[in-house]
């Protein structure tokens, strides 16, 4: 299982702050995204391959490309606008 | 005599308002080998793409974003000589002219505090989970970041 976080407008729009969610044939980040598109409208919207989508695993910046593990906290979420 | 001046941490995420010239004066301390301070303090604005903003709601990634905040400052701490750094930044609701974030860096000449505060600013505007959403005449929105800050985005 990974959990899955979303701040900020993904949050709102999706509807979900957090999740448990199986990462049985997830490898990489982008095997999440390509699963997560497939829910719906809003979610292929979202996080469509042109959209603007930070990623963080553990707690740490990530890619397209990092590679998940079992127990990782995988956070999704717009650009950053602090400061 | 240590260079940290007061037992309150350098490096700060709160909902709490806070005084810009407190914070400087604790990072200065009693320390005589500070001979410049550069500080970044980021306001909040009444008006943004051309419609009046009431109120401003800060979201942030608890835990992410004080540690994405500390790796940045260690950045900078091991590029410049510096004999200190606070940043502190708000959560939460704020209103208009209160101060966002505080950047303050205190070193022996200038050119070190300058580029470590625009350092440090700079990666926390693109790097530290953070999101503004304003509340206008006209609603709320989120904030869209801003293509000259390049985000480090993955798609």
């Amino acid at each position: 299982m990974i959990q899955l976080r979303l701040f900020a407008r993904f949050r709102e729009e999706l509807g979900i702050e957090s999740e448990q969610l199986d990462a049985q044939g997830l490898v990489c980040i982008e095997d999440l995204l390509r699963q997560l598109r497939g829910r719906g409208e809003a979610w292929a919207r979202l996080l469509a391959e042109d959209q603007r989508v930070m990623v963080a695993v553990n707690q740490e910046l990530a890619d397209r490309q990092t590679l998940l593990s079992e127990g990782d906290e995988v956070a999704l979420f717009p650009p950053v606008t602090g400061g | 005599m240590s260079y940290m001046a007061s037992d309150t941490p350098n490096i700060r995420v709160q909902s709490e308002p806070f005084d810009p010239n407190r914070e400087v004066d604790e990072l200065r301390g009693n320390d005589p080998t500070v001979g410049a301070v550069v500080t970044f303090i980021g306001l909040m604005r009444d008006f943004n793409e051309g419609v009046e903003v009431q109120r401003l709601f800060l979201e942030h990634y608890p835990g992410m974003t004080e540690k994405v905040l500390k790796e940045i400052v260690a950045e900078a701490t091991e590029r410049w000589p510096l004999r200190g750094c606070r940043v502190v930044h708000r959560v939460g609701e704020l209103t208009p002219m209160e101060p966002i974030v505080l950047v303050a860096v205190a070193s022996f000449h200038r050119k070190e505090a300058f580029r470590a505060c625009e350092f440090i600013i700079d990666h926390l505007k693109t790097k530290a989970p953070f999101w503004k959403r304003e509340s206008t005449q006209n609603g709320v929105r989120w904030v869209d970041a801003q293509g000259s800050d390049d985000p480090k985005e993955i798609s």
